[in-house]
């Protein structure tokens, strides 16, 4: 990457953080705990928003469209397929109307991380 | 970089569960058994009252709200609009069969002549056109009003849609809305056919999703969260942007064709709007 990428990117970067100043803070407040950052981006309904569909832990007022999320390590020995699934749902099942998370850039790779831990965690 | 995905009307197609050279008669009866297997004991015209229809809790605090109907002041002042002259003396009732009353389930229509799906809407607004006056503007307001008193005019009519089989025009326009029905769009991906479709009676986060027959029988609908009255088109603009999906224009060819292929669907349900709904 050139010197000109980088600075472009960094650029843009900084505009996206700016243009969600909620979210930024949101991160800033639970950066010590990693758990508690996933889980704030699963509730948060303008990002996972993944209590729309499923019945997760304390979550309130949960979808009834997809399984609920527990027991996910029994389930999901292999942590990498826990998060190709919620990376792209479609990949697993064409016709699952569980939104693609990381193809469609809904959240960042960093944010599907933390939500990766914390569903894995249930 | 969002941006993208927002503009992008995904164009995958969900395979529908439904043979893939259907005629529009044999959709209509698949879909209809599709949705009465789905929800047993629900008679076919109880599925004109959208999630009332399947939800009990929902459709007591509904059934409260009817009594005293947030709509009725919409459809006299649509009354007296559709009764008021135009400046050259002629009036709505010129431009429609039956003077316009209780024509309302006969919409969208085939126009033979210009090759394109004509809503009611769209004729109220050519109507104006026609006799020198501007068209209304979309969504909400007189528009809706105007058609609130034709649905109100038109209750109890039995919703029937008709798709020429002589014209091969009409069905690649009824198609093209069983397309968009059926296509993945928007950021977070959905067809309509995702919510009201397969997940009908699902909830999602707390709304309970009310299954596609019967969704064009009862509008204009008063809508709590719009606090007024409002058209179909603006409904479907909602739906688009809830996925975040870019909303088309009012009464685009898209918007109309859709319109047609739903309210297709509900041939046979009788039409009661206007309606009422959270
Ligand atoms: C619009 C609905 C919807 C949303 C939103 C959604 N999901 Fe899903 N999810 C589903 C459905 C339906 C399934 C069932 C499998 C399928 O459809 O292929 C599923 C399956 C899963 C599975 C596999 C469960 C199992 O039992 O194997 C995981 C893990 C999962 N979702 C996590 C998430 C996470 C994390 C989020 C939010 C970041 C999320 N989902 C958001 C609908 C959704
Ligand atoms: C992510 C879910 C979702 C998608 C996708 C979606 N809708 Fe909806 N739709 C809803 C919800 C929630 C409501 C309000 C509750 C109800 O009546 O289902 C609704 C309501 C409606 C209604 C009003 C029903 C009534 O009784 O008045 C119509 C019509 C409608 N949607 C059409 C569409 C169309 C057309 C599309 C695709 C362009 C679409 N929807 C896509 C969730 C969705």
């Amino acid at each position: 990457m050139t010197v000109h990428n980088k600075l472009l990117s960094a650029v843009l970067l900084l505009s996206t953080v700016a243009a969600l100043p909620a979210m930024a803070a949101d991160e800033k407040k639970d950066a010590s705990d990693p758990l508690a950052e996933g889980k704030a981006i699963a509730f948060d309904r303008g990002r996972g928003n993944c209590l729309a569909c499923h019945t997760i832990a304390d979550g309130q007022s949960p979808g009834t469209i997809g399984p609920p999320l527990i027991v996910m390590k029994q389930r999901y020995p292999d942590k990498a397929k826990l998060r190709a699934q919620i990376w792209d749902a479609t990949v697993a099942n064409p016709r699952t109307p569980m939104p693609p998370f990381g193809r469609h850039e809904i959240l960042t790779e960093a944010e599907i991380d933390k939500v990766v831990e914390y569903i894995w965690s249930l | 970089m969002k941006l993208r995905y927002v503009l992008l009307a995904a164009a995958a197609l969900v395979a529908t569960p439904f043979a893939a050279q259907a005629t529009p008669d044999d959709d209509l009866q698949h879909y209809r058994e599709f949705f009465m297997k789905k929800f047993p004991g629900v008679p076919l015209e109880e599925f004109a009252n959208g999630v009332y229809a399947i939800d009990a809790t929902a459709r007591e605090n509904w059934e409260a709200i009817e009594e005293f109907p947030p709509y009725e002041p919409d459809v006299e002042a649509g009354k007296v609009l559709f009764e008021t002259p135009f400046k050259n003396g002629k009036g709505y009732a010129s431009c429609f069969p039956n003077d316009g009353i209780g024509v309302a389930q006969n919409y969208p229509m085939w126009d033979r002549e210009k090759g394109r799906v004509v809503t009611l809407e769209l004729a109220v607004n050519e109507c104006r056109e026609a006799n020198g006056e501007k068209a209304l503007k979309p969504f909400k307001g007189e528009i809706a009003q105007v058609l609130a008193y034709m649905a109100y005019t038109s209750r109890g009519n039995i919703t029937n849609v008709e798709i020429p089989k002589d014209d091969p025009r009409a069905l690649e326009a009824y198609e093209s809305g069983k397309h968009f029905y059926f296509a993945r769009r928007g950021q977070l991906n959905f067809s309509c056919a995702h919510c009201h479709f397969d997940n009908a009676g699902q909830l999602l986060r707390s709304d309970r999703l009310s299954p596609a027959l019967g969704h064009t029988t009862h509008w204009p609908v008063y809508r709590a969260k719009w606090n007024e009255l409002g058209t179909l088109d603006r409904r479907f603009k909602g739906c688009n942007e809830q996925v975040r999906a870019k909303a088309l224009e009012n009464q685009s060819e898209e918007y109309r064709n859709l319109e047609y292929f739903l309210a297709h669907m509900s041939n046979g349900i009788p039409l009661n709007g206007p309606g009422a709904r959270k």
